[in-house]
C-alpha cells in the first residue's frame, strides 16, 4: 500500500494543495479511502490526519467505508419523486435490506439516493454501475438487480429476499 | 501603497493600518461590533456572521462580514443600520437554536433585543465557530481535531471520531470555546478530554500535578529543551 501511495503522491509532488486529487486517486485504486492509507498519507505529505479526515468527510464522492461491487443511485429529484421514486426506494430498501447510503454486508451492492440526475424526462431513474435505467417500475428494478446479480454472488440472496 | 487608510465608520473618520479588517479598525476606535468567531490570536475566519456591517454609500450598499473584510481608502461603513441589525437578529436566532442557553449568545441576543428563537431548538451545543479547530492548528500547532461532514451535519470531531492521536491534552480547545461545550475533566492525575484519558505529570519538587505528560513532551520537542527541563512545575522552576 505504501508503494502505491508513494506513486500517487509522486504524481503531484507531495504538495498539500493536491490533497483532493490524491484522495481521488486513492479512491480510484481501492474504491474507497482505507484508513491505513489516510494515516500513511498524513505522514507522507505532512498533513495532519484531522485535516485529511475533514476533507474526506466533506465531499460526498469520498467514501471512508468499503463500497459494494455494484453502485446503485436512485434519483429522488422532484420529477422522479412525483413519479413514485419513493416507492422504488422502499422496494430497494426491502430487497437489499439496507438503508440508502449503506452497503450490503457481503459488499455486493451500495445503494444511495441522489437529488437530481438531470434526466427528469426519464424519471424515475436508477443508475446501476454507471448505466442509466429510466422510466422505472418495481418489476424493472428487480430485473436490473437480477442482471447485476448474474455478475455477482448475490443473485441467490436477492432472490431469497424476494420470497 | 500607503501604510494607513482612512475609512468612515458611522460617519466618523478613522485611520487604520492598511490590510486590517473592518472589525479590528472599529474595535480600535471603540466602536462595538458583536462577534463570536474572531480572536486576536487567530486568523480571520468569518464563520458566525454576527459581525455583518453595511458598506458603500447611497443606494450602492452591501452587507459584508467585517471580520474578514479589509479596510480600503475612503470605505464607508455603517455598523448599526436597520438592515444590519435585521441580519444580526436573524443570525443570533439561528445560533440560539443550536444552543439556547449559552451566556455569550444570550448576552448578544439581549443587546439585539432578541428574546427567543423562532426556530426549533436543537440543543446541539456547538455553534461551529471553529475557534477550537483553529486554535489547535494555529496556536498549539498540532491539529488534533477538525470538522467532519458539511451543512447541517457538520461537527467538530477527532479523526474518525476516536481518540485523537495528535492531541497533547493541552485543553486549549476547551478553554477557547465561547459556548463551553468541550468537556475537560481532571481527576487523580488524569485529564480527560475528547473521551480520552491523558496522564498528568507530577512536579518533582512540590508533588503537584501540573500538566499532561504528552503536552510536556511536545514542549520539549518544539523548544528543543531536554525532557528533564519539564520535570518541575512553573512555580518551582
Amino acid at each position: 500500500m505504501k508503494k502505491k501511495l508513494k506513486e500517487i503522491i509522486k504524481k503531484y509532488g507531495s504538495n498539500r494543495s493536491f490533497l483532493v486529487p490524491i484522495l481521488q486517486d486513492i479512491q480510484r485504486e481501492y474504491d474507497y479511502l482505507p484508513r491505513e492509507a489516510l494515516n500513511m498519507l498524513s505522514q507522507l505529505i505532512d498533513v495532519p490526519i484531522s485535516h485529511i479526515y475533514t476533507v474526506a468527510t466533506f465531499y460526498k464522492s469520498f467514501s471512508l467505508s468499503p463500497r459494494g461491487r455494484h453502485q446503485l443511485s436512485l434519483c429522488m429529484g422532484t420529477a422522479c419523486h412525483v413519479r413514485k421514486a419513493p416507492q422504488i426506494r422502499d422496494h430497494l430498501v426491502r430487497t437489499l435490506q439496507i438503508e440508502p447510503g449503506e452497503t450490503t454486508p457481503d459488499l455486493e451492492y451500495s445503494f444511495n439516493t441522489v437529488n437530481c440526475l438531470g434526466v427528469c424526462a426519464l424519471g424515475p431513474i436508477l443508475v446501476a454501475d454507471g448505466e442509466y435505467h429510466g422510466q422505472l417500475t418495481i418489476t424493472k428494478v428487480d430485473k436490473i438487480l437480477k442482471e447485476l446479480g448474474k455478475k455477482g454472488r448475490t443473485l441467490k440472496k436477492v432472490a431469497a429476499n424476494e420470497n | 501603497m500607503a501604510d494607513t487608510v482612512t475609512v468612515t465608520i458611522n460617519e466618523r473618520k478613522i485611520t487604520a493600518p492598511a490590510g486590517s479588517t473592518i472589525l479590528d479598525a472599529a474595535h480600535d476606535a471603540n466602536i462595538y461590533i458583536p462577534n463570536l468567531c474572531s480572536h486576536e490570536e487567530l486568523a480571520p475566519y468569518g464563520a458566525c456572521r454576527l459581525c455583518m456591517v453595511e458598506i458603500g454609500s447611497r443606494e450602492k450598499t452591501k452587507l459584508v462580514a467585517s471580520c474578514i473584510y479589509e479596510v480600503a481608502e475612503g470605505l464607508e461603513v455603517r455598523t448599526e443600520t436597520p438592515r444590519v441589525n435585521n441580519v444580526r437578529r436573524f443570525v443570533i436566532e439561528l445560533l440560539l437554536a443550536r444552543n439556547p442557553d449559552a451566556p455569550v449568545l444570550r448576552k448578544i441576543a439581549d443587546e439585539l433585543g432578541v428574546k427567543d428563537t423562532r426556530f426549533k431548538k436543537q440543543n446541539k451545543g456547538c455553534i461551529l465557530c471553529g475557534q477550537c479547530v483553529r486554535t489547535c492548528r494555529e496556536v498549539v500547532g498540532v491539529s488534533a481535531i477538525g470538522f467532519k461532514g458539511r451543512g447541517v451535519t457538520r461537527q467538530v470531531t477527532t479523526p474518525f471520531g476516536e481518540s485523537p492521536v495528535d492531541c497533547i491534552a493541552c485543553g486549549s480547545c476547551s478553554y477557547i470555546c465561547p459556548v463551553k461545550v468541550i468537556p475537560l475533566k481532571e481527576e487523580n492525575g488524569v485529564r480527560e478530554i475528547w473521551k480520552t484519558k491523558f496522564e498528568l505529570k507530577k512536579c518533582k519538587k512540590c508533588g503537584r500535578y501540573f500538566a499532561p505528560v504528552k503536552q510536556l513532551e511536545y514542549f520539549s520537542k518544539i523548544t528543543k529543551l531536554p525532557k528533564e527541563h519539564f520535570d518541575v512545575c512553573l512555580d518551582c522552576r
